[in-house]
């Protein structure tokens, strides 16, 4: 499937993906996230229940300290 | 648009500050400075003498608490800047009622935790509000690093890589740059010319 992950066209070769799976295949290990799937927020304790298909648009943006 | 129609636009404006160490003291006084008619700022803190490697305090000030030191200094500045200073915690029951009548609030804790907090509250309460974060501007250097990300409402300001450590400090240089683009894009919000290509 191709999805745009965070603003950038991306292909999986499964049909759908857990954000938990996202996150495991793109390494992303930041431990604060704001994740969005078509602009609907996903909250950290629904990304292995919430499933991405083709054409998905999912934003993940990471926090870190510092201010 | 002379800085006497800025200042006219600026002044009925206003705008909410969420911790004022580093990134909220700065932007805190760049807005003040430039005429935005009332900040609504917050912090529990008291001012130690690391804080002043980077925050708009001063050595007389150590011991006091950060948001009346801030509202002292910002009146010495542009007294008409109307300063409303919470000396409180912020959390996800507090934040919407405080900030609710602001055009704009600028994210400015310390810790990521706190960061994701105030990005859920603005997610979950404030759809059409602009969140202006900052992320990612400790260490020196690697100016051309540092920008501007923007998922719906919500605004980040910083390289997204250097987190603040023991050897990676944040330090006035680029905490300055980025409290400054905070306050730089606000201004941009608020004088609506945000996205287009002229400013005059």
């Amino acid at each position: 499937m191709e999805v745009i992950l965070k603003y950038n066209k991306e292909h999986f070769e499964a049909e759908k993906l857990s954000i938990s799976e996202v996150l495991e295949i793109k390494k992303y290990s930041f431990k604060m996230l704001i994740t969005k799937v078509n602009g609907n927020f996903i909250s950290r304790e629904n990304y292995a229940n919430t499933y991405i298909y083709n054409g998905d648009n999912v934003s993940i943006i990471h926090l870190i300290s510092g201010g | 648009m002379t800085f006497s129609e800025i200042k006219q636009i600026l002044s009925n404006k206003t705008v909410g500050i969420a911790g004022c160490g580093g990134l909220g003291s700065n932007s805190a006084v760049a807005l003040a400075r430039v005429g935005v008619g009332k900040l609504i700022i917050a912090d529990f803190d008291i001012i130690v003498e690391s804080n002043l490697n980077r925050q708009y305090y001063f050595y007389n000030q150590i011991g006091q608490k950060k948001c009346i030191a801030l509202k002292e200094n910002i009146n010495k500045i542009n007294p008409l800047c109307n300063v409303e200073a919470h000396d409180l915690i912020l959390d996800e029951s507090n934040i919407p009622k405080l900030f609710n009548c602001c055009d704009v609030v600028i994210e400015a804790f310390d810790k990521a935790e706190m960061k994701q907090m105030i990005a859920e509250v603005f997610i979950k309460n404030f759809n059409n509000k602009y969140l202006i974060m900052g992320s990612g501007l400790a260490g020196w250097g690697d100016f051309e690093k540092i920008k501007i990300n923007k998922t719906d409402n919500i605004f980040i300001c910083g390289d997204n890589i250097n987190e603040a450590s023991d050897n990676l400090p944040p330090l006035a240089p680029r905490v300055g740059i980025v409290s400054n683009m905070q306050a730089n894009l606000t201004l941009d919000i608020l004088l609506n010319t945000y996205g287009s290509n002229t400013k005059i």
